[in-house]
């Protein structure tokens, strides 16, 4: 059973009304197929019995918010990439007093660790902050804890090598009951608070701002709205890095970025 | 092969795993320029890849073929290659989508979630072909995709180097045609 066009659009508005999320801008879709999956999941009767339990019951709804958002993601996923934030970003970003970084959309955290290794390779983790944020409260939760699942070390053993890691990634987790903890140390300089790209605003400047793989589930309204609220939130010469599908060409503040060769890193030229 | 001519297609879906490359690798070259429709190729492949894949496809036509990023429009006439690591999508209003939710049938992109996609966005417009491969990821896609009108063609089995993935699909659906490589050729040449 699928949901039909218009039933969609209802729940949409209901959400909004209810709850206060706003999933209007999301693309169609993905969206559609993650409703359609979870509708057949919990084996509702039909659309209208669907739709009261999401009205009625907040914590279905929550459920459902965390089923509907991808928050797939992996440690080092797409190595080449922060090989160059190793070799090129961090180097640049060194000279300054005080960093300050922004993973908007930051899920379960994967991206956040990842980075403060970086930092924390480069000595440069004492004087920087991550600023962690995501829509959604549980997987801040999770992010926060820092606990991965064990048996996906390995790959991500190999993504920081193929990253041009050199240490023994080994020593940033404690391996327990199938679970990989990692080192409060990186934890430290981490910060993490919900906020959502639909209708928050700015809330700080930051010379790094990492949102990847998110504004690939916005239609372009919501995208250039939300490359607008990092332009706001970037300081000048700071990088913005997306995911390897996405780009702010075509957005209304291209012309104050500069695409570092074809990486999907813009530096804020004016 | 009058019979299998096939008017209004304006999505053309090829979909396949193991031992799929082969049977493009064969046809591609041999296809006429169309301009009717937009032809999207869905392999499985390596979540490190780059763009191996549509490099080697543009190697074997002279028709474009274009790079697929977050809401690339489609254009007709050209061809397009499902990244590596995302599920593709097909928005109703003429672009594609990415998503990096979970694999399904062990695969990301899943020829399912293309060809279910094709059939919510285009109807009886689209047209899929699912090839060799040895996973069952394809045969859902197809029943949604004649479930919404559209045409389901599976490579013959016995001319599949893993005939798995077309013997999986027959096996659960009545597809309209059964091909070999070289009838994929003139059928897709057929499309109008």
């Amino acid at each position: 059973m699928t949901i039909e066009d218009r039933q969609l659009e209802l729940l949409i508005n209901d959400m909004y009304d209810t709850y206060g999320y706003d999933f209007g801008g999301y693309s169609r879709a993905s969206f559609k197929r993650r409703v359609d999956r979870l509708y057949n999941l919990d084996g509702f009767a039909n659309f209208s019995e669907f739709l009261v339990k999401v009205r009625t019951d907040e914590v279905y709804f929550k459920r459902m918010v965390e089923e509907i958002t991808v928050n797939v993601t992996e440690m080092f996923r797409d190595p080449s990439f922060y090989n160059v934030l190793r070799t090129e970003i961090i180097p640049t970003l060194a000279t300054k007093p005080f960093i300050r970084i922004w993973h908007a959309g930051c899920s379960t955290g994967e991206e956040v660790y990842s980075v403060a290794i970086l930092l924390q390779e480069a000595n440069l983790l004492h004087k920087s902050l991550l600023y962690a944020t995501d829509l959604n409260p549980l997987v801040l939760n999770s992010a926060k804890k820092g606990v991965f699942n064990l048996r996906m070390m390995k790959q991500y053993s190999e993504n920081y090598m193929a990253a041009g890691g050199k240490e023994d990634f080994s020593r940033y987790y404690s391996a327990n009951h199938g679970f990989a903890k990692f080192n409060e140390e990186l934890s430290q300089k981490m910060v993490f608070s919900q906020h959502n790209l639909v209708s928050d605003r700015s809330f700080n400047e930051f010379d790094l701002i990492l949102c990847r793989n998110v504004l690939i589930y916005f239609d372009k309204d919501l995208q250039d709205r939300a490359i607008t609220l990092f332009d706001e939130s970037l300081s000048l010469l700071g990088y913005l890095a997306l995911g390897t599908k996405e780009t702010v060409k075509f957005s209304p503040v291209q012309r104050k970025y500069e695409q570092l060769r074809k990486e999907k890193i813009w530096k804020k030229i004016r | 092969m009058e019979e299998n001519t096939i008017n209004g297609c304006e999505l053309l879906l090829i979909g396949g795993s193991a031992g799929s490359l082969e049977v493009l690798i064969q046809v591609l070259p041999r296809l006429h320029k169309f301009t009717a429709f937009s032809l999207v190729i869905v392999l499985h492949r390596k979540s490190t890849d780059d763009n191996l894949l549509e490099e080697l496809i543009a190697l074997k036509t002279s028709l474009p073929v274009r790079e697929i990023e977050d809401k690339t429009p489609l254009e007709k006439g050209s061809i397009y290659v499902a990244p590596a690591d995302y599920h593709l999508l097909l928005e109703k209003d003429g672009f594609f989508g990415l998503d990096v939710s979970d694999k399904v049938n062990y695969s990301r992109p899943s020829i399912d979630v293309v060809f279910q996609s094709a059939a919510d966005a285009y109807g009886k417009g689209a047209v899929a072909v699912l090839l060799s491969g040895a996973n069952a990821d394809g045969t859902e896609g197809l029943k949604t995709i004649k479930a919404a009108g559209g045409r389901a063609v599976v490579q013959d089995p016995a001319t599949a180097e893993i005939p798995y993935m077309p013997q999986y699909a027959i096996s659960h659906l009545t597809p309209d045609f059964v091909l070999s490589p070289e009838e994929i050729t003139e059928f897709v040449n057929g499309l109008k």
